[in-house]
């Protein structure tokens, strides 16, 4: 016993000689890259600009934000000195994050905290924003240290960890909760930007709890299409609501060839979805335009279907369940107002008529059994698989039996086999 | 979905019924229990079907898992160690198995050696909450992956026999 004890000291020793390795690699590049900027600058004067207090409408050559105050003066923004009041978490830095941050940025954001676990890499370079000799830099400080030098305004905040795993998740609740910028106010919005399930379940898990108002955006791995898609706890159907919803690639999935590859990417189509997620942002946030709940963009037909889609009162997100209960009853409590006419297609359980199902190499039967109710989708828009209806009791599948064992027998026993 | 000596090893396991993930105290706990309950009956099926090929074990948490798992070709035993960590949203997500030591060799592979499973696996795991724990990640997700891509990068030259596998 005292061996495996010791094992898991130096087992912890280990993992944390790495961490302080990576510290020390990011320094060096850090140092190195400083080096580089003052060879090139030449003992020439630097190009970092100062902090400006107050936005300017100026039109002047000098003023970054003469363009965007532009705005008010056509009457698009009734405020736009406002977008400086708000902070939003944007939560993996690839290849939309990182050009959605750039964007906030460059608009003048209040306040910015981003969430990426990764280091650029030289295969990135397909995509926009990061830079070669960034390479090795974990994202978010590479991210910061170009969104720092374009605008000293924006306030930064980074987090280097994943937020899927239990020694981090409470810690990004608690920013997310925390973050805003008066500290221990809740950030503005959340922008999902990963690129995987479980990290925008665990984000959907946060905001359902928080009751957090997010915005979730995906690129298709086949880098052919995307989404951007609203979600307001309660109200609009959250990530846990239905299967994931894709955008129609019209694609026969038989001539995809998947071999030797798990994903594609095209900085086109990120960007594209970076501009429709930081648009619907802005809009979100300054008020004005209409603010899209779901938009989709298929880059084969030039596509891009919008819809709506209620929260599911059968979620399996019980804090989903949770803030609907809260949303119907403040919605009982306002007073009725003029009904803004809005097409809301809701989740209506239907026969699967298109046949459509993403899932090839399957037998006919399984796919009977597997398949469940289509939700009604606009043309254009589908899910990425169904679920069939619980069933109440399968009394032909074999359960774990009840055992006497505490859970310390059990992993002692699974030990020793 | 899978081949046939797969399904029938994958209806072998025993399905689990507590559906809780790490955030939940108590019924973690239970969940656990019956993980550990379901992987040794898969691991026993394995032996007496002679298709012994991995070893899982956690912290006492059971967030974090570790153990290794080895492929036999031309009669070599070439074995991994593989990781993952339990998600918040664990069981509505399946954790992501790592082989780390394999990062890099081949593209069906995410950041830090996680594996890339097919098309297939995400829409299954969503069909069978809760009722599929690790014992069906393993055998549904790392074994066919193994099966597919250990031949190949061995064909490749990408991974070498190591010596002292032989007598272990």
């Amino acid at each position: 016993m005292s061996i495996r004890v010791e094992n898991r000291v130096a087992m912890a020793t280990v993992e944390e000689l790495k961490l302080r390795v990576r510290e020390l690699e990011n320094e060096l590049i850090k140092c190195k890259q400083k080096r580089c900027a003052e060879e090139n600058a030449g003992g020439s004067q630097k190009h970092y600009r100062q902090r400006i207090e107050k936005m300017s409408a100026e039109v002047v050559d000098s003023n970054p934000y003469s363009r965007l105050m532009a705005l008010k003066r056509m009457g698009i923004v009734e405020d736009y000195e406002r977008i400086r009041t708000f902070s939003v978490a944007v939560v993996g830095v690839g290849g939309v994050g990182s050009v959605t941050a750039e964007m906030l940025t460059r608009c003048g954001i209040g306040k910015l905290i981003l969430f990426d676990y990764d280091k650029v890499e030289l295969a990135n370079m397909n995509r926009l924003f990061f830079q070669p000799h960034q390479a090795g830099l974990s994202k978010v400080e590479a991210a910061e240290h170009t969104l720092r030098s374009i605008n000293p305004d924006v306030s930064f905040e980074t987090h280097n960890y994943n937020i899927t795993t239990m020694e981090n998740f409470s810690h990004f609740m608690d920013r997310i909760s925390h973050g805003g910028l008066e500290e221990a106010k809740p950030v503005d919005l959340v922008l999902s930007c990963v690129d995987n399930f479980e990290a925008r379940m665990a984000i959907n898990t946060a905001c359902n709890e928080l009751g957090q108002i997010w915005m979730e955006s995906g690129v298709s791995e086949n880098a052919v299409s995307g989404h951007i898609q609203l979600i307001i706890p309660g109200e609009t159907a959250c990530f846990a609501c239905a299967p994931p919803l894709v955008v129609a690639a019209n694609i026969d999935e038989k001539t995809l060839k998947r071999e030797g590859v798990c994903a594609a990417s095209l900085p086109t189509t990120m960007g594209v979805v970076a501009g429709l997620l930081v648009q619907n942002v802005l809009k979100y946030l300054l008020g004005f335009g209409s603010v899209s709940h779901y938009l989709g963009y298929n880059a084969m037909q030039d596509f891009f279907p919008t819809m709506s889609m209620k929260a599911n009162p059968q979620c399996d997100d019980h804090y989903c369940r949770k803030q609907q209960e809260e949303y119907k009853r403040k919605e009982a409590e306002r007073p009725k107002q003029e009904v803004v006419e809005e097409e809301e297609v809701q989740v209506v359980h239907e026969d699967n008529e298109w046949g459509i199902e993403l899932v090839s190499e399957v037998t006919e039967e399984e796919l009977k059994a597997a398949s469940g109710p289509k939700p009604d989708l606009p043309e254009g828009i589908t899910v990425a698989y169904t679920i069939p209806e619980k069933e109440v009791n399968t009394p032909a599948e074999e359960m774990v039996e009840e055992t006497e064992q505490s859970l310390e027998e059990l992993m002692a026993q699974m030990k020793r086999m | 979905m899978a081949d046939e000596a797969t399904r029938k090893a994958v209806s072998e396991i025993p399905l689990l019924k507590t559906n809780s993930g790490p955030r939940d105290k108590e019924l973690w706990v239970q969940r656990l229990r019956e993980e550990y309950l379901a992987l040794i009956k898969y691991v026993e099926n394995n032996k007496s079907a002679d298709n012994d090929w991995f070893r899982l074990e956690s912290n006492k948490e059971g967030t974090r898992w570790f153990g290794k798992c080895w492929y036999i070709h031309d009669l070599l035993k070439y074995e991994f160690d593989m990781e993952f960590d339990i998600p918040v949203t664990y069981p509505a997500t399946a954790p992501e198995v790592a082989i780390p030591e394999l990062d890099g060799k081949t593209a069906k592979m995410y950041r830090g050696g996680k594996i890339c499973l097919t098309d297939h696996f995400k829409p299954l795991w969503a069909r069978n909450v809760p009722k599929f724990g690790l014992a069906h990640l393993m055998a549904l997700g790392l074994g066919p992956w193994l099966a597919v891509e250990i031949p190949d990068l061995i064909a490749k030259g990408l991974i070498q026999h190591k010596e002292q596998q032989t007598n272990s």
